[in-house]
């Protein structure tokens, strides 16, 4: 799957599209991919606040549970309610409707020291000739 | 020694397999001066003969051939010898855990039909496969609530079992949670007064035990509304599961923690146990303990898994709903194969028998001079009575006639000196009860 | 044959339904004697609380019905009593049949925990026989048979650690636990409320003494070690790492689930262990019964005796024993009624089948284990070369290279017969395969299981297609375990009723 240029990625894999103040944020098919299949999630409610670094929800598998860490602060606006009844949407389509929250963000700072599309998926294969060594 | 299935010869062999010389070898990870070489100082090697004498010693040491009134807690019920039969059969008794589904189906099915029964019988939607028994089960049940609510005040009525109550405060010492207790009133129940005095919306959970400690039936609906009006959770134990046979059943509560010893586990001295935590359907991912679901197999053919598996300790670590590990497995197909035998029918005429009884005694009883009703609640199988003097004389005179007398209440009550819990069960024959009547009637006439 | 007719099937195969599905309204199983005492009125003694009606959806068959569900159930188990379970840290050994038998004698099974003292001394001698037996094994001063549970008896010790340095002015913020350590041990210590902070295993799997130097501060209440590790190798170190965790006031915390390899051997108390809990169903043969119930005593040094959960067993004067519900210091009751004292006399029934002999059963052990690794060594991987005690964990490297994992070879290994090893624990080693075959397993047994692990590997090999899609003899398939934990159906419900044509 393609990583879209517009988002910026975290090392633990999770990505964000900034548009003004307003974010989304979704975790990446190398994560879905790594969990396997998806059967449930937990996220914050709206006018909750996401603090940068911190876990904000877990994603879970049937053997594993992964925390989710936000790549910038703000409020919570919206939480994907669609991934409650189907939370496998998360492996079909992780970068689109799979999204998770969408925030307003408090600030800015940090966003840019995000990967790219392209350092993402340099840091990934990377990643993969480790484990495989 | 018979149960090491090798001969000397084998474990010469083994050791040529391996390249060691001796068996000595194999330890010689362990430091020399911490290797023992003296044998262990404990009895035995004994033969199945002499394990068995000594136990059979030791069972003529206790109370054999006695009548007992006591319940508070652990209640003598009839028990089919079907029960032991199904449990005993090795399949049963000597599988493991059944994490490996496919080989496991056996132990998976029943646990099934354990959640089920449960639900049925506490009107709650879903039921784990059992806690370590009644008193961690009503602990854990708090503790649920304290994550549900992220409150960490819990109200407990004072008439919940002092020994559950002591488990709750060992447990919440740790965790933050602040637990204050409500009074009961005159008539054996809990002072609804005094609760909503007490409540605010920091309240967690309103925890109740229903029939009580004293054996009075207390009310779901008022109290249910009164934790609801707050936003706490209303919690539900239940010491004695037979008198859902007779009783309404907790629908009304968010958590129910009760105790499955009288559904076909003898008392062996306080255990081995069952407890459960049923609840209603939307909290099942806060729910400690395993949970069996129903699925299919990749050729349509239905099974059932451990399930949920994430809120446990294997996989959550630090983050688990709970750190227990097991879930009292036998005793829980113990009483699912006891349930199934009783059936719906069966529930009902035991709990019958046992409120026929109950009524009974206490009649038997207020015709003793000097002997009153402590409370006036409703009851099913346990009632509270108040003698005109001390129920340890009262019971050590009772004791002579091969009798174990009611539970003096002076110590966990200590406000209830010289009341006593008298329990009846289907177990007691009438002439018992008449024979325990008139033993009190003389232990009350003894000159001090 | 008309293929009208529905044939009974041989029951390993037949779909036994849910008992809920086999019941009709008027069939019993269970008949109650005779009432002897006038009916009550329910409703009129129970008022408002009064249930009119039976229990909803309550099964009603009858009794031959019930023996042949259950019976049909067991069938699809495997069991100690059919095979080997090579299961890493379970113990799954052989579960003596006069444990059974001595748990269920008129005067054992039919004490309720509330009698006189006086009509339970065989009892409290049962319970007093045990603490010292378990005592002597263990090398410690005191304990305390009460959690329910080994993870009630690690939550246990850790109420014990926390009183012990609260007494002297400070419970302190964290724990100490190795990265190889069993679930149970990170959730018991936050509820005890205490910081985890793991502490990585050096390259040989021993916990790392020199990095352990330098967490253990006045911060840190104690160190939860298992030992043997869940490596199934000794902490040789061990002593060590007691001294450093004394030298700062810290306690050493042993899971004592691996203490099948130490029994007769050696004593944990010896070796610098504060306090450790047992687990009775696997050192001691208890029956796992499908999981559960259990027992976790806790044994302890001098210092945290104080601390023990009431009531304590003592002696008195003229030699009977009591049950003293009241210590200032003490932590409180972990459990109500005492114990699970069923478990404890199964228990005390193995201790005494053994008697010192204790010590063969632990032997035997470890020889298995090390037989097993000679063997299967070459064919898996073996990650931590050290000396193995009663276990051995290989990983899966070799067959990955194929794309069979740990998880794959376990579900081949039911084809022939076994209960799988522990998959993918320790998590220290990916794509573990972790092996215990006990003392209870015979040489014949250790080479069928070597047999088929050694053609599991050659399959894995040539032909892993076999590997990846087992189990291919069971009764079901690999199981939706996805669909169970999505849409989770936790109960039988009855069928709705048949809407009408008209809906």
């Amino acid at each position: 799957m393609a990583y879209p240029k517009s988002f910026r990625y975290t090392k633990e894999h999770e990505w964000i599209e900034v548009k003004g103040d307003l974010a989304t944020i979704g975790i990446t098919d190398h994560a879905q991919h790594e969990l396997g299949d998806v059967v449930f999630v937990e996220l914050p409610k709206p006018g909750a606040k996401i603090e940068a670094g911190k876990s904000f929800g877990t994603v879970e598998s049937v053997k594993a549970v992964s925390e989710i860490y936000a790549p910038a602060s703000g409020e919570v606006i919206e939480a994907n309610g669609e991934l409650q009844n189907k939370p496998e949407t998360i492996n079909s389509d992780p970068h689109g409707a799979a999204w998770l929250i969408k925030v307003r963000l408090t600030s800015a700072a940090g966003i840019s020291d995000l990967m790219d599309a392209s350092a993402y998926e340099a840091y990934i294969a990377e990643k993969g000739k480790e484990t495989s060594a | 020694m018979r149960y090491l299935p090798k001969s000397p010869v084998e474990r010469q062999e083994m050791l040529a397999a391996i390249g060691a010389k001796s068996i000595d070898e194999l330890f010689s990870s362990i430091p020399e001066k911490y290797r023992l070489r003296a044998p262990l100082k404990i009895p035995g090697p004994y033969s199945e003969a002499e394990v068995i004498q000594y136990f059979k010693e030791r069972a003529a040491e206790n109370a054999i051939g006695y009548t007992s009134f006591l319940g508070a807690g652990v209640y003598n019920h009839l028990r089919s010898v079907v029960t032991d039969t199904i449990i005993q059969r090795g399949e049963f008794l000597t599988s493991y855990t059944p994490y490996q589904a496919e080989i496991s189906q056996g132990t998976l099915q029943a646990i099934f039909e354990f959640q089920t029964l449960m639900c049925q019988l506490t009107g709650q939607d879903v039921a784990n496969a059992s806690m370590y028994d009644g008193s961690t089960a009503t602990t854990e049940a708090v503790l649920m609530a304290e994550r549900l609510t992220g409150r960490q005040r819990v109200l407990i009525a004072r008439s919940v079992h002092p020994e559950y109550r002591d488990v709750l405060k060992t447990y919440a010492k740790n965790s933050g949670l602040r637990i204050e207790e409500i009074p009961f009133t005159a008539s054996g129940t809990v002072d609804t007064k005094a609760l909503q005095g007490a409540l605010k919306d920091d309240v967690a959970a309103v925890v109740v035990q229903s029939p009580n400690f004293f054996g009075a039936i207390e009310s779901y609906a008022p109290l249910a509304e009164a934790a609801h009006s707050v936003g706490a959770m209303f919690v539900v134990a239940i010491a004695e599961g037979v008198s859902l046979g007779l009783l309404k059943p907790p629908t009304e509560a968010d958590i129910v923690a009760m105790e499955a010893q009288s559904f076909g586990l003898p008392p062996s001295y306080g255990g081995p146990f069952a407890g459960v935590i049923a609840a209603r359907e939307k909290y099942v991912r806060q729910m400690p303990g395993r949970l069996a679901g129903q699925t299919t197999d990749s050729e349509g053919k239905r099974g059932f898994v451990l399930t949920l598996a994430t809120r446990e300790q294997h996989i959550r670590r630090e983050k688990a709903t709970s750190n227990i590990c097991t879930n009292q497995a036998l005793c829980a197909l113990a009483a699912t194969v006891h349930l199934t035998l009783l059936g719906k029918e069966g529930l009902r005429e035991m709990a019958q028998q046992n409120l026929a009884k109950a009524q009974f005694t206490l009649a038997e009883m207020l015709r003793i001079p000097g002997v009153r009703r402590t409370f006036d609640a409703p009851f099913f199988n346990e009632f509270t009575v108040e003698f005109p003097r001390s129920v340890k004389i009262v019971n050590s005179h009772l004791l002579r006639e091969k009798i174990i007398g009611p539970l003096a209440l002076g110590t966990p009550y200590p406000e209830l000196t010289k009341h006593a819990l008298v329990c009846v069960t289907e177990t007691t024959p009438r002439a018992e009860i008449e024979r325990f009547a008139s033993a009190v009637k003389r232990a009350l006439e003894q000159p001090i | 044959m008309n293929e009208k007719i529905k044939k009974a099937s041989r029951h390993v195969s037949q779909s036994e339904g849910l008992i809920f599905e086999k019941s009709s309204p008027g069939k019993r199983a269970f008949e109650l004697p005779p009432l002897d005492v006038p009916k009550a009125e329910p409703a009129k003694a129970l008022a408002a609380h009064h249930r009119s009606e039976g229990v909803e959806g309550f099964p009603e068959v009858s009794e031959i019905e019930v023996i042949r569900h259950f019976t049909r159930l067991s069938t699809w188990n495997h069991a100690i009593d059919l095979g080997m379970y090579p299961l890493g840290s379970c113990t799954m050994k052989y579960n003596p049949r006069v444990n059974e038998f001595v748990a269920r004698l008129e005067g054992i099974a039919t004490e309720h925990p509330y009698q006189p003292q006086e009509l339970s001394q065989g009892c409290l001698r049962i319970l007093r026989l045990l603490e010292k037996s378990l005592l002597e094994i263990t090398g410690m001063d005191a304990i305390t048979l009460q959690p329910a549970a080994g993870a009630q008896g690690e939550l246990t010790g850790l109420l014990l650690i926390r009183a012990y340095l609260q007494k002297q002015g400070n419970p302190r913020k964290k724990v100490l636990i190795p990265d190889s350590a069993h679930g149970t041990n990170p959730a018991t210590a936050v509820i005890a409320g205490y910081e985890v902070e793991n502490i990585k295993s050096e390259s040989h799997g021993q916990v790392d003494v020199e990095g352990l130097r330098r967490l253990v501060t006045e911060d840190v209440a104690a160190l939860m070690i298992t030992n043997p590790s869940t490596l199934g190798i000794f902490e040789q170190r061990l002593p060590e790492i007691a001294q450093i965790l004394h030298a700062k006031g810290a306690v050493l915390y042993m899971d004592g689930a691996n203490l099948n390899a130490l029994a007769g051997i050696t004593r944990p108390g010896d070796l610098g262990v504060d306090v450790m809990h047992l687990n009775l169903h696997k050192t001691f043969s208890t029956p796992h019964g499908g999981g559960g119930p259990g027992a976790g005593p806790v044994a302890m040094k001098k210092i945290l005796e104080p601390f023990r959960p009431v009531p304590i067993l003592v002696e008195k004067e003229n030699g009977r024993l009591a049950l003293e519900p009241v210590r200032p210091d003490s932590i409180g009751r972990v459990k109500a009624f005492s114990s699970n004292f069923g478990v404890l006399v199964r228990a005390l029934a193995y201790i005494l089948a053994y008697g010192p002999g204790v010590r063969q059963a632990t032997e035997d052990a470890v020889l298995n284990a090390n037989y097993i690794r000679r063997h299967l060594e070459g064919v898996y991987e073996l990650p931590y070369p050290l000396p193995s005690m009663h276990e051995v964990v290989f990983s899966d490297a070799i067959q990955k290279k194929n794309g069979v994992n740990t998880m794959d070879i376990a579900k081949r290994l039911i084809d022939y017969g076994f209960h799988p090893y522990t998959t993918a624990f320790p998590l220290i080693v990916p794509g573990a395969l972790m092996i215990e075959p006990t003392e209870s397993e015979s040489r014949e047994e250790c080479d069928l299981f070597i047999d088929a692990m050694k053609a599991i590997a050659e399959e894995a090999a040539t032909q892993p297609e076999i590997v990846k899609t087992a189990p291919h003899t069971t009764r079901v398939r690999r199981l939706d375990e996805v669909g169970a934990a999505r849409k989770p159906v936790l109960r039988w419900k009855p069928a709705a009723p048949k809407s009408t044509a008209a809906d």
